[in-house]
């Protein structure tokens, strides 16, 4: 039986560094506080001989001294743990991080590398390696929390989140959805795998993945790409410009909207204008884009996404994840 | 005796009429007492299916919807009506009145009637808990709770907002009856400090239930009507309802532990016959707790998406608030310092309340810390924080109160032994029950989880475990008490040697509460010889 759970990320020893202080506190005000009043109490117990003349009724010194010392004590654990919580939670370290998106649904947890493996309840991932993770809920509120990685970030519906993370050590972990969310809640489970870099290539190139032309599956951008031809070529199409917008090199651009406001081209704001057209018209244009609602899926948004994005960043089209044979061979064709 | 009893508040008036009808603030604290039982037994029982269920890894007892629901109705009954109003309105109903030396609270109707508004609400809430149940937690999270619940959301909705009611009613009643009805030379700083942390709690429930009330109503709203608030799929905002919900839910835990703290101070001053340490700090920090307890709610959204520098905001002021109640428990510490120490019930019950607390208001810096909250949000430690600290201390600060006031309430005095005994049994059976769940979350136990991974069933056993004997040590508890009522010896007016206005009229008071007019001549807790003796103007009421 273990008493506390193992470090398996970057940021497990810090946080536990932190409980550990907390918990010496902890310690030091609880014994502290009990050992004073049992002396206190056999002392002073009622009868007995103890020196009782002029109790003192206050001590204006001494109860700013308990007011301020535990307080002068809290605030350095303060900064350190924000400290760590502004770099848990910031996405700025990632950059060649492996983003994985990730849905929530009532009640499992959709998973998809940007090499185009799809998994359910489970997560393989190389040992050693920023993993990113960009997360969505179809339907009510979860949360993707890895204990022994120390790491929680609720699932919204309709907002992306995201949350980043370093396993290192190699095995099993569990994951949990630690935001309750109905019935089987405590089935929306899951096992993460942390492997070799050489097991995840192992894991990558299995061929239960499906084939495409090049010997391995889609990749998100390949599979955004598809839909976007079919789904939106039409009218944001080479050539179109008269009709809709241009998506090329739109990611991360601020945009000018019909109604005056700017709006950054996020993730969110490729969502939205998917699922709800007519929330931000861009200047310029008629609001005539139908809503895709019901017809292209969370994890269908993720890719054409993965697309767009690739418009812009050339070397997410050439697929930073995919594994280096498959490049090879793509290349040669 | 050949001299007739002079009619006391209970034998003046007989029948469920009289009691239904009465305006007098001492059977009203009786009347919520009641009610409060109904539900601890309603809450308790629940937790008793909670801990069966969980003895396995396996969901084999529950149907998972069962379990949702029984730790949903646990959780409301207890919050609502139970944790919420059982100190202010049962121990401050009875007692504020006569600590002041007043006749009755400013508002005697105001004050049946908010008995009456906590009544049909509860009435409503057992009927949510006939009518198929409810299964989103306490919390009523959306869009959880107003897209996809089938239960029935709206009945307890529906009780929470009509409760809520007699809280600002309760609340309000006070604050007047505190200002305008202290009897003469009763100065703000001589107000026992029961009544300063009712005071403090009070403006907590005049200002912050108003918003729990809106925001059930909008939860109702969105479920019936659909207009889109908070279900982001009707483009409303989830985590709006999360601001809202807990600028109510974080101070209502001050409702819940404040009035507790006022008690520690009465029982801790009477037993160790000595006025308490820093008076004027213990009572400041009654009014510190309900204020900047009012902003800090947001350490409930760390892991919810909360930018970073309103998160670095709320975790300092969560840090800051955990002063004013570290001051509160260093100087009963200091009261022990050349007092005379009695150990009876009621002080028993009170160190156990100070030992719980400390654990139950440590480990909150665990949470308040940012970098940790993220591991701990919603796991058993979480669970086992707030037990420590609405449950294992509020309920130990209630029943210490409930120990110190039964024999004034009820004018029969209860089996001392069984008492002391009952004390230490409920801490223990406490600390057995919980401290095993700090470890499961530390351990990542998430918690409202059904099934479990096996790992984790040792330390679920022993919290299974506890929880016997700390039901055992509650039942107990009601049976003496209940004994006594019938069998138990008169009390005499002031069995404990305690000060105050109301240990010096009758066991139990009379309607008027006093035969004479009372006058405080003296500082609040007057105990040492440096002081006056109590001096009381005999005048014909």
């Amino acid at each position: 039986m273990r008493f506390v759970p193992e470090q398996a990320s970057n940021f497990a020893p810090e946080v536990d560094y932190i409980f550990y202080v907390l918990l010496a506190l902890t310690i030091f005000f609880t014994f502290g506080v009990v050992f004073a009043i049992i002396y206190l109490s056999v002392k002073y117990r009622a009868g007995s001989k103890a020196n009782r003349t002029r109790p003192p009724h206050h001590n204006t010194a001494l109860e700013l001294a308990w007011s301020v010392i535990p307080f002068l004590m809290g605030v350095p654990v303060f900064l350190w743990s924000a400290k760590l919580y502004v770099e848990m939670y910031s996405p700025k370290n990632t950059a060649g991080a492996l983003n994985i998106s990730v849905v929530g649904k009532q009640w499992m947890w959709h998973i998809q590398h940007p090499t185009g493996q799809r998994e359910n309840n489970e997560l393989h991932i190389p040992v050693n390696r920023d993993i990113k993770l960009m997360m969505i809920s179809q339907d009510v509120i979860h949360s993707f929390f890895i204990p022994d990685f120390r790491i929680k970030k609720d699932v919204l519906p309709e907002y992306f989140s995201t949350q980043w993370f370093r396993a290192t050590k190699v095995g099993k972990y569990h994951l949990f959805c630690a935001e309750y969310c109905g019935t089987n809640h405590s089935e929306m489970i899951g096992t993460v795998y942390v492997m070799t870099p050489e097991d995840y290539q192992k894991w990558l190139s299995d061929t239960k993945w499906g084939m495409n032309k090049f010997g391995r599956p889609d990749t998100m951008v390949e599979q955004g790409e598809k839909l976007f031809v079919t789904r939106c070529a039409g009218c944001h199409g080479a050539g179109k410009a008269a009709t809709a917008p241009s998506l090329a090199g739109l990611f991360g651009k601020e945009r000018e909207m019909a109604d005056g406001r700017r709006i950054t081209a996020d993730e969110d704001y490729i969502r939205r204008s998917i699922y709800e057209p007519d929330a931000m018209v861009v200047k310029g244009y008629q609001n005539i884009m139908p809503s895709f609602k019901g017809q292209i899926d969370e994890q269908q948004v993720f890719e054409i996404i993965a697309y767009i994005n690739s418009l812009s960043n050339p070397q997410i089209q050439a697929g930073t994840t995919l594994p280096t044979a498959s490049r090879k061979q793509e290349t040669k064709q | 005796m050949s001299i007739a009893q002079k009619p006391n508040y209970l034998d003046s008036e007989l029948g469920i009429k009289s009691w239904l009808t009465t305006l007098d603030h001492k059977r009203i604290g009786i009347m919520y007492l009641l009610v409060i039982c109904v539900f601890f037994i309603v809450g308790g029982s629940m937790a008793a299916l909670i801990r069966a269920e969980l003895l396995t890894p396996k969901g084999d007892l529950l149907t998972s919807d069962a379990y949702n629901k029984a730790f949903t109705i646990h959780g409301v009954t207890l919050v609502f009506w139970v944790l919420i109003p059982a100190v202010p309105a049962v121990l401050g109903n009875f007692c504020l009145p006569l600590m002041i030396g007043a006749r009755d609270v400013a508002f005697p109707r105001l004050n049946l009637l908010s008995w009456y508004v906590f009544t049909i609400g509860g009435v409503f809430g057992i009927m949510a808990v006939i009518f198929g149940g409810i299964d989103t937690g306490w919390t009523f999270y959306t869009p959880y709770s107003t897209s996809f619940s089938h239960t029935s959301v709206v009945l307890a909705v529906t009780a929470v907002f009509i409760t809520g009611f007699s809280s600002i009613m309760t609340g309000l009643n006070f604050i007047v009856t505190i200002h305008k009805m202290r009897a003469p030379g009763m100065t703000w700083f001589r107000l026992p400090l029961f009544v300063w942390a009712n005071y403090a709690t009070s403006l907590i429930m005049v200002l912050a239930t108003p918003v729990i009330a809106i925001t059930v109503f909008l939860v109702g709203l969105e479920k019936v009507a659909h207009i889109g608030i908070f279900d982001p799929a009707l483009g409303g905002d989830p985590i709006l309802f999360q601001h809202m919900f807990w600028f109510y839910s974080h101070p209502a835990v001050y409702i819940m532990i404040l009035p507790p703290m006022g008690v520690i101070s009465e029982i801790v001053a009477c037993f160790c016959r000595k006025r308490i340490f820093g008076y004027e700090f213990v009572a400041y920090s009654s009014l510190a707790i309900a204020i900047i307890g009012f902003i800090v709610w947001a350490h409930h959204l760390f892991t919810s998406g909360l930018s970073t520098y309103s998160a670095m905001v709320f975790s300092f002021l969560t840090f800051l608030v955990a002063i004013p109640s570290a001051v509160k428990v260093f100087n009963w510490t200091a009261t022990f310092y050349k007092g005379e120490i009695h150990f009876e019930s009621p002080m028993y019950f009170a160190i156990g309340f100070i030992g719980l607390f400390l654990i139950g208001g440590l480990t909150g810096l665990f949470l308040a810390s940012l970098g940790t909250d993220i591991h701990f949000q919603d796991t058993y430690f979480v669970v086992a924080h707030f037990h420590y600290v609405m449950v294992g201390s509020a309920i130990m600060g209630f029943l210490g109160g409930l120990h110190f006031w039964w024999p004034k309430i009820t004018g029969k005095l209860y089996a001392e032994g069984l008492a002391r005994w009952a004390a230490v049994i409920i801490f223990l059976g406490f600390n057995f029950t919980f401290f095993p769940q700090f470890i499961l979350g530390y351990l990542g136990m998430p918690r409202r989880y059904h099934s479990y991974s096996d790992e984790f069933q040792v330390l679920h056993v022993c919290s299974s475990l506890g929880a016997t004997v700390l039901g055992f040590g509650y039942i107990l508890t009601f049976c003496y008490l209940l004994y006594s009522v019938k069998f138990g010896a008169k009390a005499p007016k002031n069995p404990w040697g305690a000060k105050g206005f109301e240990w010096v009229t009758d066991s139990p008071p009379p309607t008027d509460n006093f035969d004479f007019k009372p006058v405080m001549r003296e500082e609040a807790y007057a105990y040492k010889p440096d002081y006056e003796a109590p001096e009381v103007v005999h005048e014909r009421a």
